[in-house]
């Protein structure tokens, strides 16, 4: 039961964090949120026992992808300035 | 006003049809056929103690040689694209500042994330994990170097030959089972070992090896490409 209760928290904390990714206007904190329901879905996957799946969603959902979104901003942000 | 009302009138018909498949679950009692029969004699045939990566690397082995061509086809487009041009400026003063706990947790941490993601990929038969998380694992750790120490000195050279050799080891494999005869990829050209060992299961733990150095190596230069482009024009 505790189990369950606490999945249906982190799901709702996940829908909520995708919701700002879409909506927020600054897009810094859009990555920083779209990481976040990857995060969350990795403790989502470890609860349901599919800890391989949680381990590569961890690793490279919220990790890696996260900061590639980051470099390609920066250098978007660049090239505004040069247009500016 | 006409748009939003549709879209609202689509998301109802979604929910509708979603909701008839909901109320319609039940779980199922007993395996699938195939499910079944890689649950019965997984034990036996492959001989890895974590069944998932029994199904992943022998069974379903071309699917994952698959999956590694594909990583290896989107870093090579990655790379070149990204023509990193070297040339003499590297002094730039801009990137010389950083955090100093930042520096030092970095200087800690990256050794311990690096074990890490060899532990999970060398266990990858007996534990939860395997090639590609243990590869994600430790391209984790060089973004963390990456971001936190001012110039970290990374090895295109080595990290494109590790690459390679990882990749072609793993295609050399899959034909030798070919050649001894018993299929391609098939794991048992070595012995399989105690049941549960960490030299078990034939040929799966040196083909996870490999898969996590060339995962690894791959996601790195990636990230590096990324960050070697940031301080141009």
């Amino acid at each position: 039961m505790i189990w369950i209760l606490i999945s249906v928290v982190l799901g709702v904390v996940m829908i909520a964090m995708a919701v700002i990714a879409i909506h927020n206007k600054k897009v810094t904190l859009s990555i920083l949120s779209a990481g976040g329901v990857s995060l969350i879905a990795s403790i989502l996957y470890l609860l349901l026992a599919a800890p391989d799946v949680a381990l590569t969603e961890a690793a490279i959902g919220s990790g890696l992808t996260t900061f590639i979104f980051f470099y390609a901003l920066n250098k978007i942000k660049k090239y505004k300035h040069v247009e500016e | 006003m006409l748009r939003n009302s549709l879209l609202f009138i689509l998301i109802l018909g979604l929910a509708a049809i979603m909701f008839s498949v909901f109320m319609d679950y039940t779980p199922k009692e007993k395996l699938g056929p195939v499910a079944e029969h890689y649950a019965k004699h997984g034990k036996d045939e492959v001989g890895a103690a974590n069944l998932v990566t029994a199904v992943v690397v022998t069974y379903r082995g071309l699917d994952t040689l698959g999956e590694v061509s594909i990583l290896f086809l989107s870093a090579a487009i990655i790379g070149f694209f990204l023509k990193v041009r070297h040339n003499g400026n590297e002094e730039d003063p801009k990137i010389k500042r950083y955090s100093e706990i930042l520096g030092t947790g970095a200087k800690l941490l990256v050794p311990i994330i690096v074990l890490l993601g060899v532990y999970v990929f060398i266990n990858g038969h007996l534990t939860p994990g395997g090639g590609f998380q243990g590869g994600a694992i430790i391209a984790s750790a060089f973004v963390l170097m990456l971001i936190a120490l001012p110039r970290p000195k990374i090895n295109h050279k080595v990290l494109s030959i590790v690459e390679s050799m990882s990749g072609l080891s793993y295609v050399i494999i899959g034909l030798l089972g070919v050649l001894l005869g018993l299929g391609f990829l098939d794991n048992q050209i070595l012995s399989l070992g105690t049941f549960g060992t960490i030299l078990s299961a034939g040929t799966v733990p040196i083909i996870y090896i490999l898969v996590g150095l060339k995962v690894g190596t791959e996601l790195t230069g990636i990230i590096v490409n990324l960050k070697e482009i940031q301080n141009e024009e």
